[in-house]
């Protein structure tokens, strides 16, 4: 199998090697932001099935 | 509609028309033809992504399903914000690395080019009808509005959409879009407010009526397999569907893989992460709560209002007129029920709350038998009419409750949104055509501006196509689902080709071409023969095909799997 080949001068490359910070003021890692994105998703799911079970 | 709503109407459409047409009448080369300006910022990424999936039905028909089903498809989202992350982690430093024009050129340097043309024309068919879907929802608004043919709406409206997206390019798609969006989230907070404020009850009763109505059931844990919309369905149908959409959609891939950094891609993806659960609970609590409002506000018996005079018309019988009496009385005693209830609960007389209650829910069994009678009769005598009656309830209570300047500019804002979302749709239909086919198969070495016209050419064309698809297609669901399910039954197969390419190295194009097909046949037998969630195919498809790819790799040697390659 061969495996996928870089294009020579890809236009985003220079660009992305910079691209280890996220830039946020108190998230410095992506997998922090990645944690905080599935955190706001279980807070969502909890909040609706506190509505489904107040008002069934 | 007045002259007001008309001069807002019109002018907001012109000044999209030439808007995009300033901006697009020069293009520097494919590259910026297919993937826009180099600098855009996550935000513009974020935005634009949104604006993509939120088309005009999701605004005019999401709001229907919360007035017939309440708030239960809110959990077809439950998989996205999973999804979205594993797109920035996996799917996008990839694509960004290889520099590709389309998600299906990955194919082609991972597996081979049949690999690359099969995940192409998958894309190609289940976005053509999609496209085609789309094309319905705008027709819907303008039909209703200004008592058009729905068949003459869809052509009209079509024909403008089409010139619109072979002049502009995906700069002029992330260009508007931004603008678009804040024009429709403004209309649309405005419209909430004002039936907000309409409502002829507090909002915690209007919380009670819904609940009673069992129209704020949005989580459900049940295991039924008949059952659409659960959590489970959700999570795993819902994760691979959105997996499939943002991760290997073209419409979608090309908002972002143009963005100025990895970065901002992935910012963009991940605001949509966010963004996309609460934004779809409140445009469905907007229909719950137009659900509430015409329990206490008389509602018409056929929101439809342009099939219903048609029908009424030629209804010698003098059966709707019959029924509409019959539903009118109906509708008056279910409001005095509610009443009833409401005075019962708030002086803590339980029992007379639950008889009330009883009764409320009787009269509304009653209303929905004879609305049901009432579609039946219309069907039976005109059975090219569209008689899904709820996609119609938001724009029917933006007409006879909103005022006017804010209808014409609601219309507006559908209308662009319809066009912008389109719009991205039909440029990469486009681009995929002209650079997974047409470039790759036939004319491997031209210039830029021949690429661009060629590109040009195509969009025209599969805008025909939609065209046709939205004048033919006898739509029998609500159309959020509709679009739904054209996705779920061909994007699992085309994300498990992805998932195989990114995570299981060994496995080879022949392997995988051949079980792409198995699985793909597969579904669809499925999807005629049987009568389970929409949901789970998005689950189905990619199981079968990678466990077909792992049973032929594993016959053919797994050895063999670089000879692939070809």
């Amino acid at each position: 199998m061969n495996p996928p080949q870089a294009d020579p001068s890809p236009v985003g490359v220079a660009s992305d090697a910079k691209d280890g910070a996220t830039g946020l003021p108190w998230v410095h890692t992506w997998n922090g932001v990645y944690a905080i994105v599935i955190s706001s998703f279980v807070l969502w799911v909890l909040l609706l099935l506190a509505l489904t079970l107040g008002y069934s | 509609m007045n002259g007001l709503d008309l001069v807002v109407l019109l002018g907001s459409l012109l000044s999209i028309a030439v808007y995009a047409t300033w901006h697009t009448r020069r293009h520097r080369d494919l590259s910026h033809y297919l993937k826009g300006d180099e600098n855009v910022g996550w935000l513009t990424i974020g935005i634009s992504v949104a604006a993509t999936q939120a088309s005009a039905v999701t605004f005019i028909s999401t709001p229907g399903q919360g007035y017939a089903s309440g708030l239960d498809f809110v959990q077809n989202y439950f998989g996205m914000p999973l999804a979205l992350v594993l797109i920035a982690a996996v799917f996008l430093p990839i694509y960004r690395r290889l520099n590709v024009y389309t998600a299906y050129e990955y194919l082609g340097q991972r597996f081979d080019a049949k690999t690359r043309l099969l995940g192409a024309a998958l894309f190609l068919v289940q976005r053509g009808l999609g496209a085609g879907l789309t094309i319905y929802a705008p027709a819907i608004i303008l039909s209703t509005v200004l008592g058009w043919r729905l068949d003459l709406t869809i052509i009209l409206s079509g024909m403008v959409v089409i010139i619109y997206t072979v002049a502009g390019g995906s700069r002029a798609v992330h260009l508007t879009q931004k603008y678009q969006m804040s024009i429709i989230f403004g209309g649309m907070a405005t419209a909430f407010v004002i039936l907000l404020l309409k409502l002829p009850a507090h909002f915690g009763d209007a919380l009670t009526i819904a609940g009673g109505f069992h129209k704020l059931n949005a989580v459900s844990f049940s295991l039924d397999p008949d059952r659409r919309y659960t959590f489970w369905t959700g999570v795993l149908g819902g994760f691979f569907l959105a997996l499939s959409y943002f991760g290997t959609d073209q419409s979608q891939v090309q908002r972002y893989i143009g963005g100025s950094s990895l970065r901002a891609g992935r910012l963009g993806l991940l605001f949509n992460a966010v963004l996309k659960i609460p934004m779809q609970f409140l445009i469905l609590l907007l229909g719950v709560m137009l659900f509430v409002f015409y329990q206490l506000d008389q509602p018409p018996l056929f929101f439809n209002q342009a099939a219903w005079t048609q029908a009424a018309r030629h209804d010698a019988s003098g059966k709707l007129q019959a029924l509409e009496q019959d539903f009118n009385a109906t509708c008056a005693r279910k409001e005095d029920s509610i009443r009833q209830w409401l005075d019962a609960k708030h002086s803590g007389d339980h029992e007379a709350e639950a008889a009330a209650r009883a009764q409320a829910q009787a009269a509304l069994d009653r209303s929905d038998a004879l609305r049901a009678q009432a579609k039946d009769f219309m069907d039976k005598n005109d059975p090219g009419v569209k008689s899904n009656d709820a996609d119609y309830v938001f724009v029917r209570f933006i007409l006879d409750h909103l005022p006017h300047g804010l209808i014409g500019l609601l219309m507006a804002a559908f209308f662009a949104a319809a066009l912008q979302s389109k719009s991205a749709e039909l440029s990469a239909l486009g681009s995929t055509t002209t650079v997974d086919f047409y470039r790759h198969l036939l004319k491997r070495e031209a210039s830029d501006a021949h690429y661009v016209a060629a590109s040009k050419w195509f969009t025209l064309l599969w805008g025909l196509v939609a065209l046709a698809f939205a004048l033919f297609a006898n739509l029998t669901e609500n159309l959020i689902q509709a679009v739904n399910i054209v996705g779920s039954v061909f994007y699992g197969v085309v994300l498990a080709m992805f998932l195989v390419a990114f995570f299981l190295k060994r496995i080879g194009g022949t392997a995988v071409f051949w079980s792409a097909l198995a699985a793909q046949t597969l579904v669809l037998v499925m999807y005629h023969y049987l009568n389970i969630s929409y949901l789970w195919y998005n689950f189905i498809g990619p199981a079968a095909c990678i466990l077909f790819s792992l049973i032929i790799q594993t016959a053919i040697g797994w050895n063999r799997q670089g000879a692939d390659r070809g």
